[in-house]
């Protein structure tokens, strides 16, 4: 589980500092898609960063299982990137001298204590992972050899290997044609309820909706919207779903400050 | 080294091309050492080859010691040799002449050692008798004479009765005579047929008994200082391979440089991924490690081929001290020079992996 408890991120600007997170309060959790959507510069990867621990807020807490990340040295908050959490970036930024197995095995050689360790189950989880990816007859290939779709594939596979608590995900279509961003976000929910991730999914695409499982808007740094998304609830409770979000989305002003949970 | 040995395999013509930007800095490099160190030992392996803790030479009253312009007096000598903690003092005369043999004529360096002294390459050249001789290895080959000729040194005839090793003053090899033949030799050329050095062995305070007798006692190494071919060969040489080891560590840093700014990003995402700035680190340094002792590798396996080629017709010293020395010199300057393109990989910030377009 990740929890984002009353976190505010300032950057400065010039002589001021401009708000990019105002207060806000997010609980991912442990098999649930929580989709974080919103309009172009409205704090979206600025929150997905933050829950990285790629960036320390201002104020607030981030927590991830039982650790207060935001306490966290850098070298620890490095540390509690490479054992609990997992990244899928918006390019699929893999390593462009490394086969796609590779790419999920170097996860197990990014340094730090119990690397032996770690190479042993990661090795162990490669094929099984690039099999649950469809790309178990790629695994030999590099990225210039894939099509963008493989690709990110390959790195949600990556993301997964070291079977981290939490799944950070930046807007993983934005480069895919909408039948291949259907694939990846098909695969994502998936492997999210499979491996029993929490998972952020930052996108702006809400072609996909009906596969996040809670959503939540953020605009100007601030939540103002969340409830449990159509991909959560049974089919006969579908009409009261659209019924709450749409509520919600007329009333902005009053705005949920955390997700429904 | 997970990326790195990967990373040397697909961007290989890249590594090819700077291995052997690195195997040719290192063939000049040695090579250079190698000819610099045969240039020196012609100059200067009598010298080093004298049974000595100290050289002790004329001290000037303004410059420096020189073995060409030394002249140490009876008195000196006497006084050195009564020193306490002395153990040994050999007069050493030395002058540049010539020699001949039958139609052969070949610039030498004539020694006047007295027969006996502690056993070196050198001083077992050293003959019994007035009309005898001893030549090292290169003035026999340059006379063409072997043990039981004779040669003509200043008008007077001498029998060959040994041929030893190599020993060279100033790039003419030795031919050693007794102390007497040597002063009379001495003063044919306009000496005044004193020792030239002595050879001191013990351990008496140097420097008083330096002072007292207007001489400088320094070790054999310091000594050659005061030979001044030596002096300005090394110079330039020596010049010549730091500027090529300044080069080697220039090009090395340069182009690690421009690779690690290449991978500026791959980095960022390993950062982001969460791997340890020092396994970051380790990776880097040993991807150029490995550029390096491959490189350095090659181009010495080469000079050593050369060199034992070349050893022949030229003054090409092969040893540790030209070789590996030189190789492990060039090692540690191109990884200082690799080093300076660690700061893009300790300053990456892992947040750039979020939203690159890569």
């Amino acid at each position: 589980m990740i929890t984002l408890d009353d976190v505010t991120l300032t950057f400065p600007d010039g002589a001021s500092r401009v708000t990019a997170i105002d207060r806000v309060s997010l609980t991912g959790r442990a098999g649930i898609l929580t989709g974080i959507t919103g309009p172009s510069g409205s704090g979206k990867s600025s929150l997905l960063a933050v829950a990285a621990t790629l960036i320390r807020p201002d104020s607030g807490r981030v927590t991830i299982g039982d650790v207060d990340a935001t306490s966290l040295s850098r070298d620890d908050a490095t540390a509690l990137r490479r054992e609990r959490i997992g990244i899928v970036f918006q390019q699929s930024n893999l390593l462009p001298s490394l086969t796609a197995r590779e790419q999920l095995q170097v996860m197990a050689e990014l340094g730090g204590h119990g690397a032996g360790h770690r190479r042993r189950a990661v090795r162990s989880r490669v094929d099984e992972l690039l099999d649950a990816v469809g790309l178990a007859d790629h695994a030999g290939k590099r990225p210039a050899q894939l099509s963008g779709g493989q690709r990110q594939r390959v790195a949600i596979a990556r993301a997964l290997v070291h079977e981290p608590q939490v799944l950070l995900v930046d807007e993983p279509t934005s480069a895919l044609d909408q039948e291949r961003g259907a694939e990846i976000m098909d695969l994502i929910a998936r492997l999210t309820h499979e491996r029993d991730a929490a998972t952020l999914l930052v996108t702006h695409d809400l072609v996909h909706e009906g596969l996040l499982d809670e959503l939540v808007t953020v605009v100007d740094g601030r939540i103002v919207a969340g409830a449990p998304a159509m991909g959560a609830v049974a089919p006969a409770e579908l009409s009261v779903a659209r019924a709450v979000r749409g509520a919600m989305s007329v009333e902005v002003s009053e705005a949920v400050p955390t997700t429904g949970a | 080294m997970f990326v790195a040995w990967r990373d040397l395999r697909f961007a290989r013509g890249r590594f090819v091309l700077i291995g052997a930007v690195v195997a040719l800095i290192t063939l000049l490099v040695g090579f250079l050492a190698g000819l610099t160190g045969g240039l020196a030992s012609q100059n200067i392996s009598a010298v080093l080859d004298l049974p000595a803790d100290r050289i002790v030479l004329q001290q000037p009253s303004t410059g420096q010691p020189s073995f060409s312009e030394s002249s140490i007096d009876a008195d000196a000598v006497a006084d050195w040799k009564q020193a306490p903690g002395v153990r040994d003092v050999i007069p050493v005369g030395i002058v540049q002449s010539k020699a001949k043999a039958g139609g052969t004529t070949a610039g030498v360096a004539l020694f006047g050692l007295p027969h006996g002294s502690t056993s070196s390459t050198l001083t077992d050249l050293a003959p019994a008798h007035a009309d005898e001789v001893g030549l090292s290895a290169g003035a026999a080959k340059d006379l063409g004479v072997k043990t039981g000729d004779r040669v003509s040194i200043l008008g007077a005839r001498y029998r060959v009765t040994i041929v030893g090793g190599d020993a060279w003053y100033s790039h003419t090899p030795a031919v050693v005579l007794t102390p007497s033949t040597w002063a009379k030799a001495d003063r044919a050329m306009g000496g005044d047929g004193s020792a030239t050095a002595l050879a001191v062995t013990g351990d008496p305070d140097w420097s008083a008994v330096a002072d007292r007798t207007h001489t400088a006692a320094q070790t054999p190494l310091a000594s050659l200082a005061a030979l001044d071919t030596f002096k300005s060969e090394i110079g330039s040489l020596g010049l010549m391979i730091a500027m090529l080891f300044g080069i080697s560590a220039l090009v090395v840093g340069a182009f690690f440089t421009v690779w690690t700014m290449q991978r500026s990003g791959d980095v960022a995402v390993l950062k982001a991924l969460g791997a340890t700035t020092r396994s970051l680190v380790r990776d880097a340094l040993g991807q150029a490690l490995v550029v390096l002792v491959v490189g350095i590798g090659l181009g010495m396996l080469v000079v050593v081929a050369l060199g034992t080629l070349a050893g022949g017709a030229l003054p090409f010293l092969l040893s540790p001290l030209t070789t590996l020395a030189p190789a492990a010199a060039m090692a540690v300057l191109g990884l200082a020079g690799a080093a300076v393109a660690l700061r893009n990989v300790t300053k990456s910030d892992p947040l750039t992996a979020l939203g690159s377009n890569r």
